[in-house]
């Protein structure tokens, strides 16, 4: 059953249209990674459903309901989850009052405090709780934003590229983070350029080229596609 | 709830803070046996413009809104408190003149602030709008001389000033001398505990976290508009308090109150002080008030100068406030001196200060 549905979306910047009547669905339950080349319209497809920017044409619908003109605030509401590109905390504030603020429209008392403590050690962050999240590391603040968006408990947790600047041991704990929750029942999309993550944690695959879905699939079926090793993987990566 | 007076959102913790804070009080309180009826009258007079910066402190500081508008705020109630004490009458009436117009204050923050925020005004033009507004208003208070321009029997007079309202009064009861500064001292401990616990709840947090990064926020599932409105009404209902209670205290309001030089003041009393905490604003503006007040009476001229190479020098030296920069170095001695491990943290946080500033 689909969670996210988007039907026939555009989106058009003056004369550059970044993204032209795209379908995609996320089913429940699984981790679906949205990948394609530099300008494919990856970033502005995932700001549309977010609620960054409005679509120029097409619906967005989550759990069924159209939530095309919804601010991204009412989508958080609803049980979206987002991690943005480049790390977005709280830079001026310590590291467990960002947590605090994540949590504390659904947790109070102890258990929040509980829930604080929970989420700092499994993000690796405990020790530093005390530092400003602008004192951390990038790769930390990176931790830092997945845990914020964790905090939320979302139905639906969207991630675009949530190993930027990451050590690749970083990025293969940030995977196996993402399949416990999924494993969990929580869904994920995620916009990514590290093959070896994609490989890592996805159950479904879209291509985007030039601002249209290029293909979709299993990752098994994508990388066996001619036309997407040669726009994207490279041929050497196809085989 | 007593928790929330201390928390990441205020500077100051613990029995010494408090005790400080206690004889500071105490002292408040037995200064008028000290001193004679003209000093404590300009104490009182001091303590009217408290409210402004603490509301100025609120919005800019914690909020990340700076409005050039505490004035248009202090204006209309200002102005409100005469036209509803000099047509309800006097004696008790005056309490709820001074409600009233604080509360319409509010309302027209209410009306400004939603069509601004809602439009996407932020940043420097929230500045500009907000300035253009109280010209607007003090523009045309100026050009109401004529006898055709009153409210019931409230005659605006444009620069000759509104008077013949009654100051506070209790049945026949006047709340004037050390009541008045009693009623001060009082208001602003209400207020200052208020809105510590304000900025230490998980409202305070939401309103921190739209200043520092407001799409962050609103990914987290909070509407920041909002979160400014309601920042923006307190914030415009304290300068409301101001103006109510500056138009009680002398009986008369004009114009001048809120044009552009008197636009200004709030914006160096809390640059000065320390705009993200409100301790330092407190304590920065009475300073300031006290010393520009002083120097007044030598020459108007000099103090405004004063005034104007103060924001100057707190622009260039210390961005975050002279008064909170030594309000830090304190608290970091203090820590360093009970617990030396801490350093590294304090560390931290100055050095992301400085890298920001």
């Amino acid at each position: 059953m689909p969670l996210v549905d988007v039907q026939g979306v555009s989106k058009r910047f003056g004369g550059l249209t970044a993204v032209s009547d795209v379908d995609l669905t996320v089913n429940s339950g699984e981790v679906h990674c949205l990948i394609g080349p530099n300008g494919a319209g990856k970033s502005t497809l995932f700001k549309l459903i977010v609620g960054l920017y409005p679509p120029t044409k097409g619906s967005i619908y989550f759990d069924t309901v159209d939530i095309t003109n919804e601010r991204p605030y009412a989508r958080v509401q609803r049980g979206m989850s987002i991690k943005m590109q480049a790390p977005s905390v709280f830079k001026e504030l310590p590291v467990r009052q960002n947590i605090q603020i994540a949590l504390q429209e659904r947790f109070s008392g102890p258990e929040r405090s509980a829930e604080e403590d929970r989420l700092l050690t499994l993000l690796n962050l405990a020790p530093d709780s005390d530092k400003l999240a602008g004192a951390l590391s990038h790769g930390q603040q990176q931790w830092l934003e997945i845990g914020m968006a964790l905090a939320l408990k979302p139905q639906l947790l969207l991630l675009d590229e949530p190993t930027a600047g990451m050590s690749p041991e970083e990025t293969f704990k940030t995977g196996e983070l993402i399949k416990s929750f999924n494993a969990e029942g929580m869904t994920v999309l995620v916009v990514e350029h590290d093959m070896a993550f994609v490989r890592q944690v996805a159950q479904r695959v879209t291509v985007l080229h030039l601002g249209k879905i290029f293909a979709r699939g299993s990752l098994e079926t994508i990388l066996q596609d001619e036309k997407v090793a040669e726009i994207y993987l490279g041929k050497a990566h196809a085989h | 709830m007593l928790k929330l007076l201390e928390g990441p959102q205020t500077l100051g913790r613990g029995k010494v803070f408090w005790s400080c804070f206690l004889a500071v009080l105490a002292g408040a309180l037995i200064y008028p046996a000290f001193a004679d009826s003209y000093d404590v009258g300009n104490f009182s007079y001091f303590l009217i413009w408290i409210f402004m910066a603490l509301g100025l402190c609120l919005m800019w500081g914690y909020g990340g809104m700076l409005s050039f508008g505490q004035t248009l705020f202090f204006g209309i109630a200002g102005y409100g408190y005469g036209v509803l004490a000099i047509n309800m009458g006097g004696g008790t009436a005056t309490i709820a003149a001074l409600v009233l117009s604080v509360f319409v204050a509010m309302v027209a923050a209410g009306i400004l602030g939603y069509f601004m925020i809602w439009g996407g005004i932020s940043g420097i033009f929230f500045g500009i709008v907000t300035l253009s507004a109280t010209l607007v208003l003090a523009f045309f208070l100026g050009q109401t001389a004529g006898p055709e321009w009153h409210i019931g029997t409230a005659r605006l007079n444009g620069f000759n000033g509104m008077k013949g309202m009654d100051p506070l009064a209790v049945g026949d009861f006047y709340i004037e001398g050390s009541a008045l500064y009693y009623v001060m001292v009082a208001l602003i401990v209400i207020v200052y505990i208020a809105l510590r616990m304000l900025v230490n709840s998980s409202v305070g947090n939401v309103i921190v976290a739209t200043r520092e990064n407001p799409q962050r926020a609103e990914m987290l599932g909070y509407d920041v508009r909002k979160y400014q409105l309601l920042t923006f009404v307190v914030g415009s209902g304290l300068a409301g308090l101001s103006g109510a209670l500056y138009t009680s205290w002398g009986q008369f309001i004009t114009p001048s109150s809120i044009g552009l030089p008197a636009a200004a003041m709030p914006i160096v009393w809390v640059a000065f002080s320390g705009r993200s905490d409100l301790t330092a604003t407190l304590v920065g503006s009475f300073l300031l008030l006290f010393g520009f007040q002083t120097i007044t009476i030598y020459s108007q001229q000099a103090a405004l100068v004063l005034m104007g190479a103060l924001l100057l020098a707190t622009v260039m030296l210390a961005p975050q406030g002279f008064v909170l920069g030594v309000g830090r170095l304190v608290v970091d001695w203090w820590s360093r001196r009970r617990r030396p491990d801490t350093g590294p943290a304090l560390a931290d946080a100055s050095r992301l200060q400085s890298d920001e500033t």
